[in-house]
């Protein structure tokens, strides 16, 4: 008992005396003593390196995009003077309006609109099932089957240029369009062609997005392959035991569930295709839908013939290119947020 | 004996129960499986329909001379490995364009793979504007692809523009006055360490392709970001408090935490490094495809490059596999 009574007196004394020791401190040596020493310098440092590193990055990835937003506003004289450099002397507009109105702009925007939003939300429903499919059923082949995904992203699309230019120009399923077409028995025809031409029409990307082989799908099954495998099977679980199906399941309950990730595969899928210049150049030829990739080309009505021409020739090039992106900005500025969560969330582990 | 009774009755349950679970349990795996064939279905289809066939005509065809025929449809006449000895014997440049290309691409993925886990790390701390600079890091892999990186290739006036700035900005155009560091100053500084000049200039150019490394790390970084917000917290907090510094925390926890993503993501990096149409290779093949009769050509090549590129993936995972931790759940 006494003991403990003369412990507890200790205590306070220490106590006492540190903060005794405390006050008798000037306030600055103890700022020093607690701001300057090696493990705050360090640390401090390395925050101020990070944020240059950080901020140097980034401005080599905005500066590019400052650069061809000015060039865009400038007009003829100012890439002639030497003086001009980053910033337009005489702004103009003309340069935007001659893509616009010459270049058919607005009609190209609409096309390719309604083609990257089918295409993205195709893509991004597909490989959400075909994820999930992966991910959460054990079936026998499972592990082969997905080895087939990942082969679809290892063969170069363009290794195939040739063989889905044909497949497309003369499109055919089992020879029943042949059939029709009276191709073997004449007897039978119903069409014009033994074959359907899909070259020029949407039917060739819609068709690879419905069944995950357009650009980078592969990757969307494996992102959403992942995400769904980060969900605990107890979820189903009391699902199934809740009288729901299999696909009540996936439609009830982990559809809303994935929303941030769906939202990334879409915002990829959407982007990807906005900007794609392969398949377009594959599948339009020229008498096609005016797509985004047609309209990079110098307006008839500007006259590129002086001095500067390939600087003047480039600023309208990078100007189309602004045009075909500034829908992209918008998009990218409500959904970035989702993008980095939905990452975040999927929790991908090997 | 009143207790070795209640033992026998409790092993009894245990037999019983396995067996009565396996029995429901099989039914409803054989339902699932059928549910997940249903689920991959669209993927199925597609391949076996569409992309398969794709892919046998592609090899048929670069055995094959191929003729448009005037009306409709298409000639082949076959002719054995003629296309793959011109692009081999015949063609003065494929198999050097094949080389530089190659050795070109196995230089830069490390360096992609390293950049991206570092910048990952680094947007993954506590760090002012962090919100900020994630969405500015992400910007190039949703814009700059494809269409708008072919109007940079040929933009002439951003290389003007950059001769007071001094960095690279993805336009192609390289003259001294663009580039962020000279080889010239770095000898200077490192001339009195023993480094070879190969390595010198690897890193110069490097740093000089910046934007064109930070331009191909977008999904590797996101995917990195995500595995290390993966790993628990409660790893580094045991860490600090047993007094683990940053850089040890970093080599004993978060790399081979992070290992099997790096397996991941340097796959990811080989697959799209060799599959971008921006690549020397590619570029070449596409302009072969470009000329008179050139299509059945382009499709030997990229077949010949297409398993090149499959023999460098398995040597890679394979080796990298034996370096890969996997952490046990259960």
């Amino acid at each position: 008992m006494n003991k403990a009574e003369n412990q507890t007196m200790k205590v306070k004394e220490t106590k006492n005396r540190i903060k005794a020791d405390f006050e008798r401190t000037p306030f600055w040596e103890r700022m020093r003593a607690k701001f300057i020493n090696l493990y705050t310098i360090k640390k401090v440092v390395w925050y101020i390196f990070k944020f240059l590193l950080l901020l140097g990055i980034s401005y080599v990835i905005l500066f590019p995009f400052y650069s061809k937003i000015a060039s865009s506003f400038m007009s003829k004289e100012d890439f002639v003077n030497v003086t001009v450099r980053l910033i337009p002397r005489n702004p103009t507009l003309g340069t935007y309006k001659a893509i616009i109105v010459d270049n058919k702009y607005f009609i190209a925007l609409l096309n390719t609109f309604v083609l990257s939003l089918v295409c993205a939300v195709l893509q991004t429903f597909v490989s959400c099932l075909v994820g999930y499919g992966f991910a959460k059923f054990k079936f026998k082949g499972n592990n082969i089957l997905f080895m087939l995904v990942i082969f679809t992203m290892v063969v170069p699309h363009s290794t195939l240029y040739l063989s889905m230019f044909m497949k497309f120009r003369y499109f055919d399923i089992f020879g029943i369009v042949n059939l029709l077409g009276g191709g073997v028995i004449d007897s039978f025809r119903v069409l014009e062609e033994t074959s359907i031409n899909m070259i020029n029409t949407n039917w060739p990307l819609y068709i690879l997005s419905a069944t995950g082989l357009a650009y980078k799908n592969g990757l969307y099954i494996f992102l959403m392959r992942q995400f769904f495998k980060g969900i605990p099977d107890e979820l189903e679980e009391s699902a199934y035991l809740d009288g729901y199906g299999v696909f009540k399941t996936f439609f009830k309950i982990i559809i809303p569930l994935s929303v941030t990730m769906m939202i990334t595969v879409f915002m990829f899928s959407f982007c990807w295709q906005w900007t794609d210049n392969f398949y377009t150049e594959m599948f339009y030829t020229t008498t096609g839908d005016l797509l985004l990739p047609d309209i990079v080309k110098v307006p008839k009505s500007i006259d590129t013939n002086y001095a500067a021409k390939e600087m003047y020739t480039s600023a309208i090039r990078n100007t189309c290119g602004i045009l075909i992106v500034a829908p992209l900005i918008v998009l990218y500025l409500f959904g970035q947020k989702y993008i980095v969560q939905g990452i975040e969330r999927s929790g991908i582990t090997g | 004996m009143n207790l070795d009774a209640k033992s026998t009755k409790k092993q009894k349950i245990q037999v019983n129960a396995p067996g009565k679970k396996r029995k429901r349990g099989a039914s409803l795996d054989v339902r699932k499986a059928r549910a997940g064939w249903i689920f991959i279905l669209p993927f199925l289809i597609g391949f076996a329909l569409i992309y398969l066939p794709i892919i046998l005509d592609s090899i048929k065809y670069s055995f094959h001379e191929i003729d448009i025929v005037i009306g409709g449809g298409f000639e082949l006449t076959w002719v054995g490995l003629q296309n793959y000895r011109h692009a081999l014997f015949v063609d003065p440049t494929f198999v050097t364009t094949l080389f530089t290309g190659l050795q070109q691409l196995i230089l830069d993925i490390p360096s992609i793979v390293l950049f991206s886990l570092f910048i990952a790390i680094i947007l993954n701390q506590k760090i002012a504007g962090r919100a900020a600079f994630r969405a500015i890091f992400f910007i190039p892999v949703i814009l700059t692809t494809g269409l708008i990186d072919s109007i940079d290739a040929s933009n002439t006036l951003s290389a003007y523009m950059e001769e007071s700035s001094g960095i690279d900005d993805g336009s192609g155009q390289e003259s001294t006055a663009t580039e962020i560091i000279s080889v010239m100053d770095v000898e200077a500084l490192f001339k009195n360490m023993m480094v070879g000049k190969e390595i010198l200039e690897y890193v110069v150019g490097l740093v000089n392709n910046i934007f064109g490394i930070v331009n191909r790390c977008g999904v590797q970084m996101l995917i990195f970001l995500s595995g290390l917000q993966g790993i628990s917290p409660a790893i580094y907090e045991s860490c600090s408090i047993d007094g683990a510094s940053g850089w040890e925390t970093f080599w004993k926890v978060t790399l081979p935490m992070v290992s099997p993503i790096i397996l991941v993501n340097t796959v990811y990096t080989i697959i799209d490094a060799f599959t971008s149409s921006d690549n020397e290779v590619m570029a070449y093949i596409a302009g072969v495809r470009e000329q008179a009769d050139g299509n059945v050509l382009a499709s030997a090549m990229s077949w010949m490059y297409f398993l090149i590129v499959i023999l460098i993936i398995a040597a890679v995972a394979g080796l990298l596999s034996a370096f890969v931790f996997y952490q046990r759940r259960d």
